[in-house]
């Protein structure tokens, strides 16, 4: 399946099942990576102390990469009109300000003063 | 032109064209959009109705006309009505009518979901106002903050008819503004660029994306809330945990977006009114366009400065503060843009433009008090007092009720087909300018002298009692002022149509119809080479003959539906059913009813042949 | 094949994309700040439960009438099971849309019916979750966990059943052919809805049951 080749043949086009396909195992073996981080992390171990301290900024990371892939090949914002992605981006980095804030705000109260 | 008519086989619209059926099953924007006017302005006038009997408690100290268990819902009920079912629905009649007359559409683009908006928010409304007769009103404030929502301190329905009620309004408000949204990007008449839109749809146009990205927050906290009150859980009750500050500041997130929600629909009927009376192109249009998008992006980064007084730390504090106080640039860009359109001018003071004008200087007072309250230690001494009713009086009703009234005298004649009277509209003017003022401008006064908000009385010596005395004067005025309006409104509609296309000499296209326009709008699509396509035309051609009326036979619309309103019933009963939620009642049987129809309005919707 | 042709039937828009299209995308975007405001409500009252179960330690909770030491209440294996499901099925719908745009109708009504068996997996998974965590001593009002998790993640399942709902009628349609490659959009407009859906829980399963 050569998945490269149709890509940017014509106006209409999408991407074939070859690269879907090549999607969804990115997306499992990232999928076991984050279960993977999260028991080495969980676990006693000689890992345990590598992971431990970093499992969150690992499991943001690769939740965000899934993300991205879904919407770029699966919801074809990577081949569809910009106006679509901006619809997306936009509320996003909103949404994203909202959670970031709040989690401050709050984290605030929780300091001893 | 390829443009003008689309082939298609006749659809048959002479069902029923008038009587309450017609109505009913309405896709039209125009006919829509007068409902929500209607809708709106009865509400309106409710609203209006319970602020005047807040002043005239108020008119004296120690008095007893109003109890106090009454007097909270009267402040609550002026509160949201106001905002939820005055303001919104008026700026959403002139989205309705105006939106496809001004970007040369001949419908919105999905006609079905904005009767289902219309239908939706009536009951929404209808459901929130319905509490009153099971003396339920609610009365924990507009803001609803918690805990005072809470089962324990407001254990009645009234804050269950307005949990419930805000709900179905806000489903009316992302339906809607979904369907513009959609409208503005996409039904463009040829030529039209985004550059080329007139100010009011494009300040409406950031208003449905704000209201697309607030509304669903203000969802998730009265979810929030209507968990805690009825199912066990401690969202907001601290005994269990729960923080009632979560609640300020998810209603705030909402809250601010929605007050700009309330204003920019001002500000864009504001910048058509005033180059048409000025004859002169709106002064810098490009930036009136991104200082529109700044503030709503501002918008989004200010919510907490309604919260000062609940102690955020100093980092909070001064990041919310200076976000606050850059909101003041986009807005001053703008009202120096407003003076700079009218600079120069020939101006016509016909009564829109006294409204516009009237706007712009009552504005700018409420703009100044808001930056005020943009410094902490400032906001903190008026913080619950009198000068934030002040302060938001001056921009909401000086800001966005002046500028809705300058659209109803600008644009009435287009939707009725009839010329309001000049002089009653002047009057009108006057008598609204001095009652405001009289009403408001006190209100600072009272409120740095430390009267506070929310409280049904005061007592004597304090010194609040002329002031109150003056405000109450004030409001009665206010109230003769709007019964000049409705009386010049009834008898402009008694009379046959005399408006003429272009009464104004307008710049864009809504005006080169015939008023009321036909139920197609448009004969031909025009096309659009500038932001003020009339003005064009008029230069090119000396003046511009009055359009007549013609056949649309072949112009395609879509065909009636009452499925929009059985689906508005499914939503209605759906969450109105939460209001029996009670141990031991079944009150899922009738939640479960809406559900079904809901479904069932939306598949036979759905599948009905659009036309 | 004829641009006229297409136009005839649909009037052109401005931007020359579909208006449904652009509707369910400005849709979607509202429903990010739906669920941001569920998340962070999440995030901020982490920890902040005054009695258990919790969501992965130990800790004193109400059960049969009497407090008593309880685990932590995520089965982390079940979870992942039901967020592969979920993940492929994202894979399975584009597939059905390819097979739809193509004409292929084995391929549509294969892969359409595979992502509404996931969807339903997914689903009676959440239910055999909740039950068990309500057998577990955890009710939707017994700590602050328990409220913003079943409230997140139950908003979540009910857009996953509504997505259901949504492919199987598409599904009906298609079956009896009348989902023709110049109506795939109907199955388009399903599929971002339900990888919208997707994404959602892209976020939910590290935030929610991955970090502790």
């Amino acid at each position: 399946m050569d998945a490269h080749v149709t890509v940017h043949s014509e106006e209409h086009s999408h991407p074939t099942p070859g690269l879907y396909f090549r999607v969804a195992l990115i997306l499992f073996f990232l999928t076991a990576a984050e279960v993977a981080a999260f028991e080495l992390a969980r676990r006693p171990g000689s890992l345990q102390s590598v992971v431990g301290p970093v499992v969150v900024p690992i499991l943001l990371v690769l939740s965000a990469v899934k993300f991205a892939l879904v919407a770029m090949f699966y919801m074809h914002l990577k081949q569809d009109s910009k106006l679509f992605a901006t619809l997306f981006v936009f509320p996003l980095m909103i949404a994203a300000v909202i959670i970031i804030a709040l989690i401050i705000l709050f984290a605030y109260w929780r300091m001893p003063h | 032109m390829a443009t003008s008519v689309l082939e298609h086989s006749a659809v048959h619209h002479a069902e029923a064209k008038s009587g309450l059926w017609s109505w009913i099953t309405t896709v039209d924007h125009k006919r829509i959009g007068i409902l929500y006017g209607a809708s709106a302005f009865l509400f309106f006038l409710l609203g209006g109705i319970e602020a005047f009997v807040i002043r005239l408690q108020l008119m004296t100290a120690d008095n007893t006309l109003v109890s106090p268990e009454f007097y909270n819902q009267l402040f609550t009920m002026h509160g949201t009505t106001m905002i939820f079912l005055g303001v919104m629905p008026l700026s959403a009649m002139f989205f309705n009518y105006f939106i496809p007359l001004q970007i040369g559409a001949r419908d919105v683009v999905f006609p079905r979901l904005n009767a289902f908006s219309y239908w939706v928010f009536l009951l929404g409304g209808l459901f929130i106002n319905a509490g009153f007769f099971f003396n339920a009103w609610p009365n924990a404030g507009w803001f609803g903050y918690a805990n005072l929502t809470s089962a324990q301190y407001s254990p009645g329905l009234n804050t269950d008819f307005w949990v419930i009620g805000l709900q179905i309004l806000g489903i009316a408000s992302i339906a809607a503004a979904v369907n513009f949204f959609v409208t503005i990007i996409n039904m463009r008449a040829p030529g039209m660029t985004l550059l080329r839109m007139p100010m009011f749809v494009w300040m409406s146009f950031i208003t449905q994306i704000l209201l697309l990205l607030a509304f669903p927050v203000i969802t998730v906290a009265l979810v929030f809330l209507m968990m805690d009150r009825h199912f066990g859980t401690h969202f907001f009750i601290p005994a269990g945990g729960g923080d009632p500050i979560l609640w300020q500041h998810l209603f705030w997130i909402f809250g601010h977006p929605e007050v700009y929600i309330l204003i920019l629909p001002a500000f864009g009927i504001v910048s058509e009114i005033l180059p048409v009376f000025s004859r002169k192109p709106l002064f810098g249009y490009t930036a009136m366009v991104f200082s529109g998008v700044f503030i709503a992006f501002l918008g989004f980064g200010v919510w907490s400065h309604h919260m000062f007084a609940t102690g955020m730390g100093p980092f909070a504090d001064a990041f919310f503060s200076l976000s606050t106080m850059l909101i003041a640039v986009p807005t001053g860009v703008k009202i120096f843009n407003w003076i700079g359109t009218i600079w120069g001018g020939s101006l016509q003071f016909k009564t829109p433009m006294y409204f516009a004008l009237g706007f712009i200087a009552m504005f700018i007072i409420g703009g100044l008090s808001g930056v005020m309250h943009s410094s902490p230690p400032a906001d903190l001494q008026q913080t619950d007092t009198y000068f934030v009713v002040a302060h938001f009086h001056y921009v909401l009703f000086g800001g966005s009720i002046f500028a809705l009234t300058g659209g109803a005298y600008y644009w009435l004649p287009k939707m009725t087909g009839r010329m309001l009277n000049e002089t009653a509209g002047k009057i009108h003017f006057w008598l609204m300018l001095i009652g405001f003022n009289l009403t408001f401008a006190p209100m600072h006064i009272l409120g740095l002298n430390g009267m506070p908000r929310r409280v049904y009385t005061y007592p004597a010596g304090l010194g609040f009692e002329f002031w109150n005395g003056l405000e109450t004067v004030g409001a009665a005025i206010i109230v003769v002022s709007q019964l000049v309006f409705i009386v010049n409104l009834i008898v402009s509609l008694r009379r046959p149509r005399n408006a003429p296309a272009d009464p104004w000499h307008g710049a864009t296209l809504e005006w080169s119809i015939p008023s009321p326009p036909q139920e197609f709008n448009f004969p031909e699509v025009p096309e659009v080479k500038s932001s003020i396509p009339l003005w064009d035309l008029r230069r090119e051609l000396g003046s511009l003959p009055e359009p007549q009326r013609v056949s649309g036979a072949g112009i395609h619309l879509p065909n009636p539906s009452y499925y929009p309103l059985v689906a508005a019933i499914g939503v209605f009963v759906t969450l109105g059913g939460i209001l029996f939620a009670q141990p031991h009642f079944p009150w899922y049987v009738i939640t479960l009813t809406g559900v079904a129809v809901l479904f069932y309005g939306v598949y036979r919707w759905a599948f009905e042949p659009a036309g | 094949m004829s641009d006229a042709a297409a136009h005839a039937m649909h009037p052109p828009t401005s931007t020359g994309l579909d208006n449904r299209k652009v509707a369910i995308w400005a849709f979607i975007g509202s429903e990010c700040l739906f669920f941001a405001s569920l998340i962070s409500t999440y995030l901020v009252y982490k920890g902040k439960s005054l009695v258990g179960p919790l969501p992965h330690e130990a800790s004193q909770c109400m059960l049969h009438g009497q407090m008593q030491r309880c685990e932590g209440v995520f089965e982390v294996p079940l979870v992942t099971a039901g967020t592969a499901v979920l993940l492929f099925s994202s894979f399975f719908v584009v597939l059905a849309l390819y097979g739809a745009q193509k004409g292929n109708r084995k391929m549509l009504l294969g892969w359409l019916s595979a992502t509404v068996a996931c969807g339903l997996f997914f689903v009676g998974m959440q239910v055999y979750e909740f039950t068990h965590f309500y057998h577990k001593g955890m009710g939707y009002g017994t700590n602050l966990f328990s409220s913003t998790f079943f409230t997140l993640t139950g908003f979540h399942g009910s857009h996953v059943t509504l997505g259901v709902i949504w492919l199987s009628t598409i599904l009906f349609l298609a079956a009896r052919g009348k989902l023709p490659p110049e109506k795939a959009l109907n199955l388009e407009l399903a599929a971002l809805y339900w990888h919208f859906v997707d994404v959602v829980w892209i976020v939910i399963f590290p935030v929610v049951y991955l970090m502790r």
